[in-house]
């Protein structure tokens, strides 16, 4: 295959930063997220006001924070508080428009776990961070973007722990769980991008990325994905390359 | 209360905590953790230290490590971009060394708002739905058999007022010790905290003891001018240490950023048992205290490098990719 003349993380970030809309608060996450909103910020979304769970709220950032607690987040902020005003007064009240989630595993209704592998959370195969905030952004933000590598052992049809819950067991499951809003709208993988049915909230696949088919993003996942209509992944704009690579990460954090 | 009596050198301060205590110390994964007090805990050989903290990073790494901790309760543990996962706290989990529950950063910090204030619990929408509410790692009879856990990891309820609206119950976190490092104090105990103030003050509220170390001993007079920006009234704070570069490896909005050399260093020697350590004993164990610590690192020529640059708070022109 001829060099497509972007790297997989550039439309990766590019695809996160177009589900950003001008004006909404994003409750973003340290990498991928980041990259996604610091360019949408530079694009089409110039208001939209950056949270960050450790106590940030509307950071201009001049530099890519390596943590959601760095002191660069400071930069341009319009408020610094901690997690006990941002978790309550805007997450919990319904004030965050849209939060970015990842996990080691994604399941078909985008429940995702960041905990640990293995039937047993007290005896793990593999242990992870934990949940930090990613629990409490899927129950309260009012949509989630989730970021994902795609491989099969990683969409399972179930995740061993649901540390973030998406949809749960899909049509009104997460109601019934008692959860008032959210869950998530779309998933961007290293192969494709997926999104929700409406009755079902089953994945389905809305595009594959280039060079890839539809059948072969189904193929290196765990459950039946629906793929029916899917299209090809529109490939970054050469402005978009350049503000992520020129501005957003010009220190090369998470740019590959 | 008297001025005089609240300054204390940070040898006396970690000798104030015994086997089995309860604690919690200050910052959020890369930011503001009191280092070179948790380098003297470990001096000091402490043992089955019982931790309660909503993102903590190297700070119990650390202590993880060397054999201090015996149970923790925890939302994540790693210092994000730098390592996404504490190499410790995995190895001892993944060991079964380590007793602990999971919980998510709101539930940990409603559970410290909740014993601030001196009430039994917080009320919460979120965990609904995810097993982090069905599960639990620490058994029933573990909880009831040992006071400083709560009995139950969480309780949810329909909403006394309203039909249909649940919510979940966390319990308040009560410890007998909270270390926080923050820019400026007084003798007197009045702090000031520059940047995030990620749950430290909350953390501090529901501490039986409070120690603080500071960056900058300051004129009580010249806080007072501006009492909006001190977050806790001085009767809360027990005991100062002045120790600049007290959270190296890790950033103090305003005076140093974060190290990534040192931090490289760790995280490649903490995968591996006999070179972690082998770090413990070149910056923990064979040094005498935070000044000697620091020259271990490399003394002024590397601080000066991660001094903050007024204009941003931080070091803009930092390496913090491709590091040896």
């Amino acid at each position: 295959m001829t060099n497509p003349g972007y790297t997989l993380i550039e439309l990766m970030a590019v695809a996160a930063a177009r589900e950003i809309q001008d004006g909404e608060i994003v409750f973003a996450g340290t990498g991928l997220p980041l990259l996604g909103v610091m360019l949408a910020q530079r694009t089409h979304a110039p208001h939209c006001c950056i949270v960050l769970e450790a106590g940030t709220i509307a950071s201009q950032l001049d530099h890519l924070p390596m943590s959601v607690g760095d002191p660069r987040a400071m930069r341009g902020a319009a408020r610094a508080a901690g997690l006990h005003e941002v978790f309550p007064y805007i997450l919990q009240a319904g004030r965050v428009d849209v939060g970015f989630l990842s996990g080691a595993q994604v399941d078909r209704f985008g429940n995702l776990n960041s905990t640990s592998i293995g039937p047993d959370p007290r005896h793990p195969k593999v242990r992870f961070s934990g949940s930090g905030g990613a629990c409490d952004i899927a129950c309260l933000a009012q949509r989630t973007v989730i970021i994902a590598r795609h491989e099969k052992r990683r969409f399972p049809e179930k995740v061993d722990y649901i540390t973030s819950p998406g949809w749960l067991e899909g049509g009104e499951s997460r109601l019934r769980a008692g959860l008032i809003r959210g869950g998530p709208s779309v998933v961007v993988t290293t192969k494709g991008v997926m999104r929700f049915r409406p009755e079902t909230k089953a994945m389905y696949l809305t595009s594959y990325h280039p060079g890839l088919t539809a059948q072969a993003v189904a193929d290196d996942t765990g459950f039946p994905l629906d793929t029916e209509g899917a299209t090809e992944t529109p490939v970054p704009m050469p402005e978009e390359l350049c503000i992520l690579r020129e501005v957003v990460d010009p220190e090369r954090i998470f740019l590959r | 209360m008297s001025v005089s009596g609240k300054m204390i050198d940070l040898h006396a301060a970690a000798s104030l905590v015994r086997d089995g205590a309860t604690m919690s110390f200050g910052g959020f994964t890369t930011q503001r953790h009191p280092m070179a007090f948790i380098y003297e805990l470990v001096r000091l050989g402490k043992r089955d230290l019982y931790l309660f903290g909503h993102s903590p990073g190297g700070d119990w790494d650390i202590l993880i490590g060397a054999g201090c901790v015996k149970r923790a309760e925890l939302a994540y543990e790693a210092d994000e971009a730098f390592d996404t996962v504490g190499p410790r706290w995995r190895q001892s989990v993944e060991r079964g060394e380590i007793e602990w529950e999971d919980y998510s950063n709101f539930s940990m910090v409603a559970r410290f708002m909740a014993g601030a204030m001196g009430i039994p619990f917080m009320p919460i929408r979120s965990l609904l739905g995810s097993d982090l509410l069905r599960r639990q790692t620490l058994a029933a009879e573990q909880r009831a058999a040992d006071p400083r856990t709560s009995a139950k990891k969480l309780h949810v309820m329909d909403s006394p007022f309203k039909a249909n609206d649940r919510i979940v119950l966390v319990p308040a976190i009560h410890t007998e010790f909270a270390v926080l490092h923050v820019q400026k104090a007084t003798v007197n105990g009045t702090i000031r905290i520059e940047g995030q103030s990620f749950a430290d003050v909350q953390q501090a509220l529901c501490a039986d003891t409070v120690i603080v170390t500071a960056e900058e001993i300051m004129e009580e007079e010249i806080l007072r001018r501006e009492p909006e920006r001190n977050p806790l009234p001085y009767f809360v704070v027990r005991h100062i240490c002045h120790v600049p570069f007290g959270a190296h490896p890790y950033a103090v909005f305003n005076y140093y950023d974060y190290d990534p050399l040192q931090l490289k260093i760790y995280h490649d020697s903490a995968r591996d048992d006999t070179a972690f350590q082998r770090y413990l004993e070149k910056f923990v164990y064979e040094v005498k205290n935070q000044t000697e610590c620091l020259f271990a690192v490399g003394g002024a020529a590397r601080l000066n490098g991660l001094k903050a640059d007024p204009c941003y708070g931080y070091s803009p022109n930092l390496k913090r990719r491709g590091l040896g």
